[in-house]
């Protein structure tokens, strides 16, 4: 794993998300909780609706296309919906929020 | 034969041991009753309630001549004791001597004066009774009036807001550092003082007095502090404290530390004589408040008439009687070692609860703002109960209690009576139950019998869990369909009861209301959202994370994830400039479609995320602003050109159309909301199937409401007529109002009005003026804080929303 410092846990207001750009596309990265953070990758597997945009709640976030909800924590679509999102480790450390690189890298490879 | 009682003193405690006795046996003992005071027994902690004119002292008045005379107590009413002569067993007055069997001292206390130069002077009094209190009032009653209280206590509190209530300029010297510090931490003390000051109460902390300073006419004129500054007062009231009242027991040898020893029957260390009240220490323990001295008056009356009773000192509740002013506290809150404290804030609410625990027991309890489980704590305190179990939601009180199996009925059940649940009709909660008990089994009866869910409807859901409350199984409730499955409460309710219990955060609705999730979910979150800023525009602050993405981005998802930008053409009306900067803007932002809309204006639609902000700072600097054409409110005012240019206009329609929009913009509402003014009734600007379409005719301004074009079709009905346009106007936002107010999150207004009926929308906008204008005025407050640019704030203060977190792709290629 390489962990990448990619911002500060305040630069995303609390349940809220914004969009990193990687190699492997865009990555949302969600903050449920003061001091929790989460990366998904940012297209719904429906309609490709960006997740980023969804409303955070609990610890998941609904697709602002059509309501599909997806768990934060490992990306599977919930209730009825079938469908998962990629995630990506993330670590908060001092407030700075961490993704691990070699993930992103692999994912882009594969 | 008949025993001799005398009784010092006719306070509180006083009162009730005579009433207990007497009831006991009324041949026990031939009473005399003393007291310095000219009258007999009131209840003094009723005061405040005369001082600031909700009762007077006739209301207080607990025992008057004849009570006394049909229980042949003889009272010797403002004649002081003298002395007492315990060898001979009599009590000497000041008009003569009474022999006794049993003495009991009442004596009470004294307000402590703090011997500052100045504090004997005309014009400083004490607040204890009924003397002091006609000070006060005789005070309020000079025009211009100004006072100073010393002491920031629960007594010095309640003077200052007597007064102040009575029109009095009050200033409240504390020489802490917060009010009420034996009762409040620094933060509530802060929330009690504010409150204060919004009454218009000066209030001074950690200031020390220095001198009372005399006038020319030897009266008080001014308290000087240490630090030289004067408050100029006409009466100075001095609230600090008191102190047992023991000289005449000291005199007459009994034994007297703080005050006059007592033991767990109430004898004093003559067994002949006993004291009850705030005269006496019992183990150490001194006594201000009512519900141990109502306790002592038993066991003193038991003791008397031979029964076996014992004294024991619990813990005591105080409240604070200042209206305005919601506070609490209970027990004891000093700091130890093995104590912890549970803290509950809602700066937004202005709520505070503090819980202080020993071990798994509470031992206080304090709470401001929101004091409706002060009962239900207050008894676990009394009781010692073990609170382990239910800790970890302890602070929310009972409603909270019971695990996961919440019960739907908690939130209304813990509803105080005088909670208004038809807030047309204004019925609360007491009348409802009442009337429930009373027989009416049914929302048919209740409705006739209380009116309450008679008018509007939407307090229904409320008066059926009433119904099911009061009724329990006996009622079967048809069931209500909740906002989703985060709650049990549907749209209407929740808008009821956060209007009821003043909820004015989002948290506070999910706790008070028995949210089920941690914080909601896409669903609900908008909607309560909405209804928080629709119903306190100035005190609660708009969410952007609870808001579709439309309405965080001021723009219109598309189903590519890019977003349309559509900028407001007032009325319809654009310019040569507009449309030329409209058309560069296109084409820097490369935007692949140019649509013209329905509602007369230009839509830019595929622009991407991260462009919103610099494509709005383009239109913003050639004078455009949104056109909210993604909200849940103010959509356009669509207009025919009206008498300007056609050869049948009537009016000016699209002035009208045009003001509208400025008034209405940025408005939130709990579905779009567009409008249409046509200049005649041939009504080309389609506005009788708008939500509010004005059709201008000859002699004024036709009113409808309720249409809509879209999934369903339907023709406006008539609101009303208006002669002049801002008649017009008025009818209008008042609608819009009302239906901010009332209706239930995406609910268009046809939708809503089919369920609360035209007739009712017309009392409130058309017939009832003062409704009207309230209507109109609530929504100009709200306006203060929404009728703003949402483009310009954002390209101003929340630009870096629209950027990415971070770009990797920058990274060097590893």
């Amino acid at each position: 794993m390489s962990w990448i410092d990619i911002a500060a846990i305040d630069d995303i207001p609390l349940r809220g998300a914004r969009v990193l750009k990687t190699a492997a596309g865009c990555v949302a990265v969600f903050r449920p909780t003061e001091d929790e953070a989460y990366a998904l990758s940012d297209r719904c597997p429906h309609k490709g609706g960006p997740l980023s945009d969804g409303i955070v709640h609990d610890r998941k976030v609904t697709c602002p296309l059509h309501n599909w909800v997806f768990s934060l924590e490992t990306g599977e679509a919930q209730g009825a919906d079938e469908g998962r999102v990629d995630t990506y480790p993330v670590r908060v450390e001092n407030g700075r929020i961490l993704i691990d690189g070699t993930a992103l890298t692999r994912r882009h490879a594969a | 034969m008949t025993k001799k009682l005398v009784v010092i003193g006719a306070g509180m405690a006083s009162g009730r041991m005579l009433e207990h006795l007497i009831a006991g046996d009324p041949q026990a003992y031939d009473i005399t009753l003393f007291n310095a005071e000219p009258r007999g027994n009131y209840n003094r902690l009723m005061l405040s309630p005369v001082l600031s004119g909700e009762k007077t002292y006739e209301d207080i008045v607990t025992h008057d001549d004849d009570w006394y005379a049909e229980n042949n107590v003889t009272t010797r009413f403002g004649e002081k004791v003298v002395a007492v002569d315990r060898d001979r067993k009599v009590v000497i007055g000041e008009k003569g001597e009474v022999a006794y069997d049993k003495l009991v001292f009442a004596t009470g206390s004294n307000p402590f004066m703090i011997p500052l130069p100045g504090h004997d002077l005309p014009g400083v009094i004490a607040y204890r009774d009924l003397e002091d209190t006609q000070s006060m009032i005789d005070l309020g009653a000079r025009p211009g009036a100004r006072a100073v209280v010393i002491g920031g206590g629960l007594l010095g509190l309640e003077a200052a807001a007597g007064m102040a209530a009575r029109g009095v300029d009050v200033t409240v010297v504390h020489i802490m550092g917060h009010l009420m510090e034996r009762q409040l931490d620094e933060s509530a003390g802060f929330l009690l003082r504010r409150s204060l000051m919004d009454k218009g109460i000066k209030v001074l902390c950690s200031a020390n007095s220095k001198e009372i300073v005399a006038g020319d006419d030897g009266r008080v004129r001014a308290l000087m502090l240490d630090d030289g500054t004067e408050l100029p007062c006409d009466l100075l009231v001095m609230a600090v404290g008191i102190r047992p009242s023991t000289a005449l027991a000291q005199e007459a040898g009994l034994a007297v530390g703080k005050g006059v020893h007592v033991d767990d029957q109430m004898v004093t260390s003559d067994a002949d004589i006993l004291a009850l009240g705030e005269c006496v220490e019992h183990d150490g323990a001194l006594f201000g408040l009512v519900a141990p001295l109502y306790d002592q008056a038993k066991v003193l009356a038991h003791t008397l008439l031979g029964v076996e009773d014992r004294f024991v000192n619990k813990e005591v509740s105080t409240k604070l009687k200042v209206t305005g002013c919601d506070l609490f506290s209970a027990g004891d809150f000093a700091d130890a070692a093995n104590r912890e404290d549970i803290v509950f804030r809602d700066p937004a609410r202005g709520v505070y609860k503090r819980l202080v625990l020993e071990g798994n027991r509470i031992v206080g309890a304090v709470m401001y703002g929101d004091t409706g489980d002060g009962a239900w704590f207050y008894s676990h305190i009394k009781d010692a109960t073990d609170v382990s179990e239910m800790r970890d939601t302890l602070i929310f009180g009972p409603a909270y209690q019971g695990g996961a199996s919440a019960d739907p009925l908690a939130a209304v059940a813990a509803l105080p009576d005088d909670a208004e649940i038809c807030g047309c009709n204004g019925v609360c909660k007491g009348t409802i139950v009442d009337a429930i008990q009373g027989g009416a089994g049914d929302l048919p009866s209740l409705k006739a019998t209380t009116k309450a869910s008679n008018s509007c409807g939407t307090c229904t859901g409320l008066v059926e869990q009433l119904l099911e409350l009061t009724l329990g199984d006996d009622y079967a409730a048809p069931a209500a369909q909740p906002i989703c499955a985060c709650c049990d409460l549907t749209h209407e309710d929740v808008r009821r009861l956060i209007k009821s219990k003043e909820l004015k955060s989002q948290p506070a609705v999910w706790q008070e209301l028995g949210w089920k999730t941690p914080n909601g979910c896409h669903t609900c979150r908008p909607a309560v959202n909405f209804y928080l800023l629709a119903d306190w525009p100035l005190e609660y602050q708009d969410d952007p994370q609870s808001r579709f993405v439309n309405e965080r981005k001021h723009a219109n998802i598309q189903k590519d994830g890019t977003f349309s930008v559509m900028p407001r053409m007032w009325g319809g009306i654009t310019t040569p400039d507009e449309l030329r900067a409209i058309a560069d803007a296109a084409d820097k932002y490369a935007v692949p479609t140019v649509k013209v809309t329905g509602g007369q204006r230009i839509d830019l639609l595929g622009v991407k995320g991260e462009d919103l902000p610099n494509i709005w700072k383009d239109l913003n600097e050639a004078g455009m602003v949104s056109g909210h054409a993604y909200s849940k409110g103010l959509r356009t005012v669509k207009t025919c050109v009206g008498s300007d240019h056609c050869r049948f206009g009537t009016q000016d329609s699209t002035g009208l159309g045009i003001k509208l929009e400025k008034i209405l913009w940025g408005s939130w509402t709990p579905h779009k909301v567009k409008l249409g003014v046509s200049g005649c009734p041939r009504n080309c600007a389609e506005a009788t199937c708008k939500d509010v379409g004005i059709v201008c005719v000859d002699s004024g301004y036709q009113i409808g409401v309720g249409g809509a074009a879209g999934m369903d079709v339907k023709e406006t009905e008539r609101l009303g007529d208006a002669a002049t346009e801002q008649e017009a106007i008025d009818l209008t936002v008042a609608f819009i109002q009302l239906y901010r107010e009332n209706a239930k999150y995406l609910d268009r207004p046809y939708k809503w009005l089919a369920k609360v009926g035209l007739d009712w929308v017309q009392e409130r906008v058309v017939d009832d003026l003062d409704s009207r204008a309230a209507l109109v005025e609530r929504f100009e407050i709200s306006q203060s804080v929404y009728r703003k640019d949402p483009w310009a704030q954002h390209v101003e203060t929340e630009r870096n929303r629209y950027a990415p977190l971070a770009d990797l792709t920058l990274e060097a290629a590893e």
